[in-house]
């Protein structure tokens, strides 16, 4: 019994070690020595990454409300991988931070959240999940103490998921009074098609569309991305986004699996406005970061495309493009955030001339947008086809000439960049940009993803048999 | 032959390539490594003949299939016949001659050479291909190098044009990959799985109502890589934008991708589709032939001369493959070697030029036959390929696209080819005018007396060039046997006519 526990929450269980040593330092330091502990942070969070891969076993707990199988360990270890990532890259920014330890209490409680959300059997722990994991964000996009946009950002997020918690919760309980039961086999068992179920339906939509800024309910996510530091919208963009697009997934495939028509002319429609909408807005922004915000929202777009497939096909190609999606955009992030931490500078036109003075670094920034805008070799490009694929398995091929056509719209925004960073001139170029080891390392586990990910067809093949379809 | 080394030799090169700072080191491995192209492109002539000779008909040569996404019917699957044979040889030609033009290139060497290099890869793989899906990939493996290298070697507007050639040849892949798809969901390998291999695709018949949808797409598709008229405002922007060795390659190969495509995946695997759309296709070479020609004449600057004359020349490809027989689509392949050879000696000799003297403007050039006789020969010989001028490789190609098209008795066929015959007229006219002013006649600019004369690298590309154009033409059986029995196999497929 006590084994089986420990197999099974393995992912959570270490996360809140961690969280209480972290604890434990917080209460014990002063504010010098507290440069230290950095190093120490990043070598347990690999520890946790290495430990997420060891003892793969399905089962559940508390009588089915706590869920676990090879698919969601894999996806806890993604999104593991990614939190290593953005730890390393955040080591300028939290070096001089004198909450730096809050910083990685945070960020830990909200992935032990998704951690939950992903494993949840039941919608009660399912919106506790949610609720855990979104809260620290808000805390954490005001992390920029002294700048008051960076209040304002938290205050939107925080406006914003109240309103979409609120939402989500008003779907459960009308979920609940339909059909009797939270926990999700037994919903699926009783899902008649009422209309009463679809509006409960729809509003769990909506729910899920406010976290993953789906257009219509985008409208916080640049302003969040703007005025948060660059590692917290790193994190928002990437981290949060692939967990609730994995549970996104699995609660439609499995749960939901009956309503399909309803969801998929959701998801049709949504798709359609997502992408236009996040590449029509792209195209206009001067601040970087609002800039990948607009991205990532047309990135999201691209992801329900391929659910809207409905096949196994689609799963294994979500999950395979969000792995190929942590690279590239923490790739992106990263460059910005060293960029950002150092010289201050965020705007488009800053990075002008980049090249000449940073060759390195204007060489990642190219590669990972070359990735998220789907440019071979790099792995991007295997990502979105195989979403464009999957989509197209219903025939709807609509839908996909208008995906295709607003990859080319996107080639030019992320165009744009590497043409300000090789051909333009600038008289006063940001100087020659010299950063520590851990962005390095994160930067280059960065690189070697995108390169070799999209090549690694076993890995592909691996999560197709770990994926079911509808 | 293994054909994955055709891949792997240019791809280790341009990974060499990075290691090294210097102009010297850089350009010695560029060089070996385009030698070594060339080299394997000659063996597997070779091989490729032998094989043939010794009586193995299969429809491709060399075939060889290894698992990558197995779960989506996605194989590294190899092969080549006679055509893509033709074509890795062009590759390999073009390859070599832009790595000695572009021997002083000093601004970034090594990123220069890298994405060149690079560039290569993507056309070796695009030829050796059997499977849609890394077809597909090599192909825009060839795309995105050419912005950076357009955009950071070029010159006039050039940033404008690369994310102009950039854009429009990523709508063109759209298109593709849309195609694709269409053919992809139209096989069935058991348990509703479905598969991108070519092969497995021509043996199936397609459905009438997909093929009528799909045709068109794939076609523009790659129409667009090769200038289908009207989608051919890239060419002239980003010919003449580019750096010489970037607008050979453009010219030499890059369009040629797109000849090639329309012809192995659109028409031959979509036959019946074919044959209704192949009016409409007729229509628009013509226009683009017409056009092209005609939009020549007007213009001042070399570079857009060759670059308009390269949709009219290509027009020629299209109107080939249009006109679905075996004479007519061998016609094409030539073309596509022909002008592919052709029209990168003229973009060499144009970029000598422009090093020299600074103008590509035929108003200021004048007389330079007498201060570079060298440069200015091959630049008339290129001139006089292109006008079709017997003895030279274009001659040949756009003959057999001609006997091939008359074939067709019907009126619409007539007239478009008797207009493409007269726009050889038109080719001669603006030909001779720009060969006439910028080579012969009196020297306009007293300082160009001093200019020097073609260096050994430069000698050596237009030689190497000039050797094709001049084997093709003079000799142009063996190309002709190379081809033939592999455009005979095409026509097999292409030669179904609409299901009852």
């Amino acid at each position: 019994m006590i084994n089986e526990f420990i197999d099974l929450m393995k992912h959570e269980l270490i996360l809140c070690v961690i969280l209480f040593l972290l604890l434990l330092i917080k209460i014990g330091s002063n504010d010098e020595n507290s440069g230290r502990w950095h190093v120490m942070i990043n070598i347990l969070l690999f520890i946790n990454l290495i430990v997420g891969f060891c003892c793969n076993v399905s089962g559940e707990l508390f009588n089915g409300m706590f869920q676990s199988n090879e698919l969601i360990q894999l996806e806890k270890n993604i999104l593991n991988l990614g939190l290593l990532i953005i730890s390393l890259q955040a080591h300028p920014y939290t070096r001089n931070h004198r909450h730096a330890p809050e910083f990685y209490i945070l960020l830990l409680s909200s992935v032990l959240g998704m951690f939950f959300m992903l494993s949840s059997g039941h919608l009660l722990l399912f919106y506790i999940g949610l609720e855990l994991s979104t809260i620290p964000l808000a805390a954490l996009a005001n992390f920029n103490l002294n700048k008051s946009a960076s209040s304002e950002a938290g205050m939107k997020m925080i406006m914003s998921s109240a309103f979409s918690s609120a939402l989500l919760l008003m779907g459960i309980s009308m979920m609940y009074g339909t059909t009797g039961s939270l926990s999700f086999s037994e919903i699926t068992l009783q899902l008649t098609g009422a209309p009463l179920q679809v509006f409960a339906f729809v509003m769990l939509f909506v729910g899920f569309a406010f976290k993953l800024s789906i257009v219509p309910f985008h409208f916080w996510t640049a302003d969040v991305y703007e005025g948060a530091p660059v590692p917290m919208a790193a994190f928002l963009s990437v981290i949060s986004k692939s967990a609730i697009a994995f549970v996104f997934v699995t609660v439609l495939y499995t749960v939901f699996e009956s309503m399909v028509n309803v969801w998929y002319i959701l998801l049709f429609i949504t798709a359609v406005f997502t992408i236009g909408i996040g590449n029509l807005f792209a195209i206009r922004q001067q601040n970087i970061k609002r800039f990948l915000a607009f991205s990532s929202i047309a990135q999201v777009g691209f992801i329900l495309v391929g659910i809207s497939g409905g096949s196994q096909e689609s799963e294994a190609a979500v999950i395979y493009f969000l792995l190929i999606y942590i690279f590239s955009n923490l790739g992106a992030f990263g460059v910005v955030n060293i960029v950002s931490s150092i010289t201050g500078k965020e705007s488009i036109n800053d990075y002008k001339g980049f090249y000449k003075t940073n060759p390195a670094l204007s060489w990642i920034l190219t590669i990972s947008l070359f990735s998220l805008a789907g440019i071979p070799p790099t792995a991007g490009f295997f990502g979105k086809l195989f979403l464009l694929t999957a989509g197209a398995s219903t025939g709807n091929y609509l839908l996909i000439a208008i995906a295709a056509i607003n990859m080319v719209v996107s080639m030019y925004y992320y165009l744009r960049i590497v043409k300000a960073m090789f051909m333009d001139a600038n008289e006063h170029p940001i100087q020659k940009i010299s950063f520590s080891l851990f962005p390095s390392i994160a930067l280059i586990i960065c690189i070697v993803g995108i390169l070799l990910t999209g090549f690694s067809g076993d890995l592909y093949t691996y999560i197709y048999e770990l994926s079911i379809g509808i | 032959m293994n054909l994955h080394l055709l891949v792997i030799a240019p791809v280790l090169t341009a990974i060499a390539i990075l290691f090294f700072n210097q102009l010297k080191q850089v350009r010695l491995i560029a060089l070996c490594g385009a030698i070594i192209q060339f080299t394997l492109s000659i063996l597997l002539l070779n091989s490729f003949c032998a094989e043939r000779a010794l009586g193995n008909n299969a429809p491709m040569v060399f075939y060889s299939s290894l698992e990558w996404f197995t779960p989506l019917g996605i194989a590294f699957t190899t092969g080549v016949d006679g055509i893509s044979v033709s074509m890795i040889l062009l590759s390999a030609f073009v390859v070599l001659a832009g790595v000695l033009v572009s021997w002083k290139m000093e601004k970034m060497s090594r990123e220069f050479f890298f994405l060149l290099i690079l560039l290569s890869a993507g056309a070796y793989g695009f030829f050796i291909s059997l499977d849609l899906f890394t077809l597909f990939f090599f192909l825009e493996v060839a795309v995105i190098p050419k912005f950076l290298l357009i955009g950071i070697w070029g010159s006039g507007k050039k940033e404008y044009s690369a994310m102009k050639l950039a854009l429009m040849l990523m709508a063109g892949s759209a298109f593709v990959f849309l195609g694709l798809l269409g053919l992809y969901f139209s096989t069935n390998i058991g348990n509703g799985q479905h598969t991108f291999d070519f092969i497995a695709i021509s043996r199936t018949s397609v459905p009438l109502n997909t093929q009528l949808i799909f045709f068109p797409i794939a076609f523009i598709g790659f129409g667009i890589f090769g200038a289908l008229f009207p989608f051919h405002t890239w060419v002239p922007d980003g010919h003449s934008s580019a750096p010489t060795a970037a607008s050979m390659f453009l010219a030499g190969i890059s369009m040629k991708l797109g000849g090639y495509g329309c012809l192995r995946v659109a028409t031959y695997l979509m036959p019946e589709a074919a044959h209704v759309y192949a009016p409409y296709i007729i229509l628009l070479a013509t226009i683009a032939i017409i056009y092209g020609a005609f939009a020549t004449m007007m213009q001042t600057d070399l570079k857009y001369i060759n670059a308009y004359s390269s949709v009219s020349h290509c027009g020629f490809v299209l109107l080939g493959i249009g006109m679905l027989n075996e004479t007519a689509i061998a016609g094409a392949v030539m073309q596509m070697i022909s002008h592919g050879l052709m029209t990168a000696l003229f973009f060499a000799a144009i970029g000598m030029i422009y090093e020299r003297t600074h103008t590509r403007l035929v108003a200021q050039l004048g007389g330079l036959l007498k201060v570079m006789p060298f440069i200015s020969t091959i630049f008339i010989i290129s001139g006089l390929c292109s006008l079709g001028l017997p003895g030279f490789s274009g001659f040949v190609a756009e003959m057999t696209v001609f006997m091939g098209s008359w074939q067709h008795p019907e009126m619409l066929y007539r007239i478009a080819t008797i207009l493409s015959c007269a726009s050889i007229v038109v080719t001669a006219v603006y030909i001779l005018r720009a060969a006439g002013k910028s080579i012969m006649g009196p020297i306009v600019n007293e300082q160009h007396l001093t200019l020097s004369d073609a260096t050994w690298n430069e000698k050596s590309a237009a030689v190497l060039l000039l050797s094709g154009i001049v084997v093709i033409g003079i000799a142009p059986f063996w190309l002709n046997e190379l081809i033939s029995p592999d455009v005979n196999g095409l026509m097999i497929n292409i030669g179904r006519t609409l299901l009852p």
